[in-house]
């Protein structure tokens, strides 16, 4: 906590700022009373069992699912039903998710291009520009012209990435970006996160990876049932975990 | 050999070409038509029964037939008659058409591929002209067919034949795609308005035999236009038939929508792509693509509905065929004319068939 009160000053903007956040599928109390705010460059780690709620979390930041009560604003704007509001957010906020989602009909390059070209009106030489720029950063420019069907899972995962930030978001979303692929090509995806976490981008990561966790998270969080049951910087939350349901999740998730 | 070692092989093997009985076409007799004894059984019969048909086939058609005579007393040989085709092929092609203008007919004819090519492949030199080119063509065929701009004026009950066939299977099968996009889009929609109606519009109309529909079309039509605006009968079909196809197209679509995983619609969405884009560039290509079988099978469908046209009074190619059959000059006749009706349907459907299968040959290599 003080840790990043003196990383992060007053000046710093807040980037996300989700207050009192309460979801319901049907009659089932999904996210209960969740309250978290965000600093520019900020990485948040948001671990927890499955089914507590963290891909619901982070899917009320872009709008991708919508919540019953409470206020989320990202980068000033509040996300009500407003279509203007969710169109201006989900342009300055990237999403990566489990089972990458890339479009298998377009090329590498024109999942790339698409979102710039169509949703930024990027010229198209611009955008390809700008995509190979990315994809070179996750280290595979020699793909551009296949289709993701060629490639293996962490080289999607890593045309994943490099798609969303041909956006230019302010903020990146990671849905368990890691956990569909084979053990092999963990670090490859992971290093690229890493990367990304050392440019200054502000991310919200759902994931296990732990080692991860460690090496570039300001905060983690646990998410039970719907809830933060627990928000500490990563030293803290590994060596001193408050709850016995952190305790429990850490020791099944670090024994194997 | 059996126990395990504990040693790391050293060397690794060479790959090997495959056994010759397995490739060649040795191995593909082999594998195709001899791989059990009841596959050799039923190839064996296989031949034996083309070995009957084909010789027989090609003794009526060709071998035993004649082609020169006036009328069916004309005709003394064993197999077919073809003597009418000179007199008829006219009539078959073009209906009542008047024949000084039938030249028109042919450049129209002419002037469609052009029109539809572009549509279907990729590369073709000025691919984006032409596509320009076929947005103007229903323009240029309506007045080569139809006449106006100096052309003589043909009336469109004079239209007939195969041609009137191309003209409403065509039309048809341009205009059911988008409609029945559009229909498969609404009845997914979220608004409940639109998907009522598209609910209420495709059961309505999948309900109800096609020919009931040319039937009533002149009933039905008029409700939904002013008063004072009369529908010539082709528009009418043309409506009909694209009516009726698309919303068998709709389901086959909507088929295919559902064949695409919501990560696609969630990945589109978190890009900021709205509803239409997302539509257009994500989700309908790839939908579109799954349904290429269902969407061609409706295609082959409609177009052979076209010959439905007679029970409002026009006279297709099938309609020129039976009202030949009937005239005492070539009464009896029937084989050969059905036999040459059908020749026409099927090289469009199985030229419609063969096109997906190249289709969809194509769009999985871009996939793997
Ligand atoms: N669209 C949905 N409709 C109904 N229930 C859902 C839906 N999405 C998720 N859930 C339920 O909400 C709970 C939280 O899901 P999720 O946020 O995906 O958890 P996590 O990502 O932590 O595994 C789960 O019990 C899940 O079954
Ligand atoms: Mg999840």
């Amino acid at each position: 906590m003080d840790k990043r009160k003196i990383n992060n000053p007053d000046n710093h903007a807040r980037v996300i700022e989700i207050e009192g956040l309460n979801k319901w599928f049907g009659s089932f109390h999904v996210l209960r009373d969740i309250s978290l705010s965000v600093d520019q460059g900020e990485k948040i780690v948001i671990c927890g069992p499955s089914g507590s709620g963290k891909s619901t979390l982070i899917r009320c930041v872009n709008f991708l699912e919508e919540h019953q009560e409470g206020q989320i604003t990202v980068d000033g704007l509040e996300l009500t039903g407003d279509l203007k509001n969710i169109d201006a957010v989900r342009r300055e906020v990237g999403m990566v998710f489990q089972s990458f989602n890339l479009f298998p009909h377009l090329s590498v390059i024109e999942n790339c291009t698409l979102a710039p070209i169509w949703v930024r009106k990027t010229p198209q030489a611009e955008a390809e520009e700008l995509a190979m720029e990315y994809l070179d950063r996750v280290k595979i420019p020699e793909q551009a012209h296949k289709y993701p069907g060629q490639l293996s899972g962490g080289q999607q995962q890593r045309v994943a990435i490099a798609r969303s930030l041909c956006m230019k978001p302010k903020i990146m979303l990671f849905d368990e970006p890691t956990s569909a692929l084979d053990p092999e090509m963990i670090k490859e995806v992971l290093d690229v996160m890493v990367d990304l976490a050392d440019s200054g981008m502000t991310m919200l990561v759902v994931t296990h990876e732990m080692g991860f966790a460690a090496q570039v998270a300001d905060q983690i969080i646990f998410m039970d049932e719907g809830q933060i049951v627990e928000q500490n910087t990563p030293t803290e939350f590994f060596d001193n975990p408050r709850s016995d349901r952190t305790k429990l999740f850490l020791s099944q998730i670090l024994s194997h | 050999m059996n126990s395990p070692s504990n040693e790391a092989i050293t060397q690794y093997k060479e790959a090997r070409p495959p056994p010759i009985a397995s490739v060649g076409i040795i191995g593909w007799l082999r594998h195709n038509l001899f791989s059990s004894v009841s596959n050799t059984i039923l190839t064996l019969v296989s031949i034996y029964l083309l070995s009957i048909a084909i010789p027989a086939i090609v003794d009526w058609v060709i071998l035993s037939s004649q082609i020169s005579g006036d009328t069916r007393f004309d005709c003394k040989v064993e197999g077919a008659c073809w003597a009418w085709i000179d007199q008829r092929l006219g009539q078959f092609l073009f209906g009542f058409y008047p024949a000084s203008e039938r030249w028109r007919v042919v450049i129209a004819f002419i002037l469609l591929f052009p029109a539809l090519i572009p549509w279907l492949t990729h590369g073709i030199p000025g691919q984006r002209y032409l596509r320009w080119f076929s947005v103007a063509y229903p323009v240029i065929a309506t007045i080569l067919l139809a006449g106006g701009f100096g052309l003589q004026e043909v009336p469109t009950d004079k239209f007939g034949g195969f041609m009137l066939n191309l003209i409403v299977g065509l039309s048809g099968i341009v205009l059911s795609l988008p409609v029945g996009i559009v229909l498969a889009l609404g009845r997914q929609s979220k608004l409940p308005l639109i998907r009522w109606f598209s609910i209420g519009f495709i059961e309505a109309v999948r309900g109800v035999p096609l020919i009931t529909l040319l039937f009533v079309s002149n009933i039905l039509l008029p409700i939904f236009l002013p008063p004072d605006v009369t529908l010539d009968s082709i528009i009418r079909v043309i409506i009909m038939v694209t009516a009726f196809a698309s919303a068998y197209m709709a389901e086959v679509i909507r088929g295919g929508l559902q064949a695409i995983p919501s990560g696609q619609y969630e990945a589109a969405d978190a890009m900021g792509l709205n509803y239409w884009k997302s539509m257009r560039l994500i989700i309908l290509p790839q939908a579109l693509r799954v349904s290429i079988p269902g969407i061609v099978n409706t295609f082959i469908g409609l177009f052979k509905d076209t010959t439905l046209v007679i029970v409002i009074g026009l006279f297709d190619i099938l309609g020129i065929a039976n009202a030949m059959v009937s005239n005492p000059d070539w009464l009896g006749l029937s084989t050969e004319t059905y036999v040459f009706v059908a020749a026409f349907f099927f090289a469009v459907c199985f030229s419609m068939s063969r096109y997906s299968m190249w289709l969809e040959r194509r769009l999985a290599r871009q996939r793997h």
